[in-house]
């Protein structure tokens, strides 16, 4: 793997260069949280000191929250033509990369699921290390650095960029960008990378204990916090929204007045909510809330380990953010810990 | 990432089927016959026992059903559906030579490489007897690869009996040891069909030969307990109990979540699952 220099002088050069190869977009403002959107000006495109989760983490990109996966008339059902642009996301944290990582797996395992493939082939990630926020557990959750996943990834070492070089899309952009990034990387790199290492490795503020949790899932599955959980949650699923490997879909036609032609979509579905696990005859297999949580925790801290080798929670944080009702990874292993 | 594009048929693009034929086999279920559309007649749909399918109606969504026939018999497939639902009511409304999407067969399906030779007893609950059609023909067409053959079979009333006019002729075969019962009311069918739940059966079920004999259940939820603690009683290992499973699915391809039971698919990993699963994996039954 290369590593090359940007110097921040030449940052605002950055968005040029990217664009060359798709729309560009970064963590943009909204409200007091962050939402990824597309940069049309250079000056727009920030790189920001800290780390930066977007309510909606990258899968956003993978899997649309709702799109047409076909259409149909009486007697045929048909693929619609559709121009996915290539997508540069700049300034994604190592945790979500992580989750695309998990993504990845998923989606090719047992059967390969071509709607996710030609968008994850159209992605460009561009990841950043940044200061973890308050409610970072990446430290804890073994995600805190990502290895693979990036095309490219940014440290940020006081005057210039420290640029890893992660794949051939990644070593496409700097050659691209040849005036901007600099093979010629400051003799004291390392010394300023295990600095920053370092400093980052202190700076974390919750200091959520996972060592054992998949153990604790077995052994307090029938304990009484869950049901005390369940009289607080709302089913409201935003939890899973913002859960950057959270993946289940629903499916529905859409006829058209017509009668005659329609669309089937695929959008984002919640194991919170009450329907996810009913079946013919209204017998329901998860009718309490209780039993709903516990499919999620197991899922992200057991289960997903017996089917991939890794949980899939990645410390990112946004369900301690996001809750209503304080139910998350924190609290949730704090009462397995008694 | 670079990957390998799945062929055609596409993953999630139905392809189409006519209804050939159809008849009630209860008040609310029905049988249905169904052949490929000529474009698709090259496709391999080749299929186990105990694997499902997805069937769509345009513009009325899509979901899983076991299929009923045997892969024995090539060429047709066959469906017993309930009217529960917004898609089964559409289905109960296509006549012969309407169409209908399909999509598999998905699913582990039962390990008929593991079962020949061996013994087998089938326990089918309601509606259970669907997908058990499919390995009784299998089975029956194949019975020289096989042992005894023990069917049990509860429904919840007379009127509720799938195929109750093959099943008591059945009754008269030398090819199987065939047992019926409903929960309550035999009345006109003394001589056929008992009275009682189908665990109630089992007395039937003798010198039985733990190592070489597998147990194949579906019905209801409630009923996989209580049978099961009747196999266990002729002492057979925990995964000689096969059980086949229903989940909500709207993919059949391990992607859409809603089929999960701790970290396995049921469309994936089942529908069928041993006894063996069951103690080590909450949720099951």
């Amino acid at each position: 793997m290369r590593a090359l220099k940007l110097s921040k002088k030449d940052e605002i050069k950055l968005y040029d260069v990217l664009k060359e190869f798709g729309e560009v977009w970064a963590p943009v403002p909204k409200g007091s949280k962050y939402v990824y959107g597309k940069i049309e000006k250079k000056e727009d495109l920030v790189i920001h000191e800290e780390c930066i989760l977007p309510i909606i983490p990258v899968k956003k990109f993978l899997m649309p929250p709702d799109f047409t996966m076909l259409k149909f008339t009486p007697s045929k059902y048909s693929i619609p033509e559709e121009d996915i642009p290539t997508t540069v996301v700049v300034g994604v944290p190592a945790c979500d990369i992580h989750a695309v990582n998990i993504l990845d797996k998923f989606y090719t395992t047992d059967y390969v699921d071509n709607y996710y493939m030609k968008r994850r082939e159209r992605l460009i990630i561009i990841g950043k290390s940044g200061t973890p926020r308050e409610n970072c557990f990446c430290h804890k959750s073994n995600t805190s650095i990502v290895e693979e996943g990036y095309d490219l990834f940014f440290f940020d070492l006081g005057d210039y960029y420290l640029v890893w070089v992660g794949s051939e899309k990644g070593d496409d952009i700097v050659r691209k960008g040849a005036d901007i990034f600099s093979e010629e990387v400051p003799k004291d790199v390392s010394k300023k990378f295990v600095e920053f290492r370092r400093n980052r490795n202190k700076s974390y503020i919750n200091d959520v204990d996972l060592e054992g949790v998949t153990d604790l899932m077995e052994l307090m599955y029938d304990a009484p916090f869950w049901d005390e959980f369940g009289e607080k949650c709302l089913s409201c699923g935003q939890c899973t929204m913002v859960c950057p490997t959270c993946t289940c879909f629903n499916v529905i036609d859409d006829l058209a007045l017509s009668g005659e032609t329609g669309e089937r979509r695929r959008y984002w579905d919640s194991c919170m909510f009450k329907d996810y696990s009913l079946v013919a005859g209204q017998h329901n297999f998860r009718e309490s809330k209780a039993e709903r949580l516990k499919l999620w925790y197991t899922h992200k801290l057991k289960a997903f380990i017996g089917h991939f080798g890794s949980p899939s929670c990645v410390g990112c944080g946004r369900c301690i953010e996001t809750c209503p009702v304080d139910i998350n990874v924190v609290t949730v292993v704090e009462k397995m810990k008694g | 990432m670079k990957y390998e594009y799945q062929k055609e048929p596409e993953l999630y693009t139905p392809i189409m089927m006519r209804i050939i034929s159809k008849r009630d086999l209860t008040s609310d279920v029905r049988f249905f016959q169904a052949v490929p559309k000529e474009e698709y007649k090259h496709l391999n749909l080749d299929y186990k026992p105990g694997q499902f399918m997805m069937l769509s109606v345009y513009g009325s969504g899509e979901a899983p059903f076991s299929i009923s026939s045997s892969p024995t018999r090539k060429g047709i497939f066959e469906f017993a559906i309930r009217k529960t639902g917004k898609l089964t009511n559409k289905i109960f409304e296509l006549k012969d030579g309407d169409q209908l999407g399909l999509r598999g067969p998905f699913g582990n399906g039962f390990p008929i490489e593991k079962m020949l030779g061996k013994d087998i007893i089938i326990v089918a609950g309601g509606l259970g007897a669907a997908p058990l059609r499919s390995l009784l023909l299998y089975i029956l067409d194949n019975r020289e690869l096989f042992g005894r053959l023990i069917y049990l079979y509860g429904a919840r009333n007379i009127d509720d009996m799938l195929y109750k006019p093959d099943f008591t002729e059945m009754l008269q075969s030398d090819q199987l040891e065939l047992h019926l019962t409903v929960d309550k009311g035999n009345e006109g069918y003394e001589n056929e069909i008992e009275e009682g739940l189908v665990t109630h059966l089992f007395k039937y079920v003798s010198d039985i030969d733990p190592k070489n004999t597998i147990a194949c259940v579906c019905g209801p939820p409630v009923m996989y307990k209580s049978v099961v603690k009747e196999i266990l009683k002729y002492k057979l290992e925990k995964d000689k109990i096969l059980l086949n499973l229903e989940r909500r699915m709207k993919c059949g391809t391990g992607k859409c979540g809603h089929c999960i039971i701790d970290y396995r698919y049921t469309c994936i990993d089942g529908p069928v699952f041993t006894y063996w699963d069951v103690i080590h994996m909450r949720e099951l039954i």
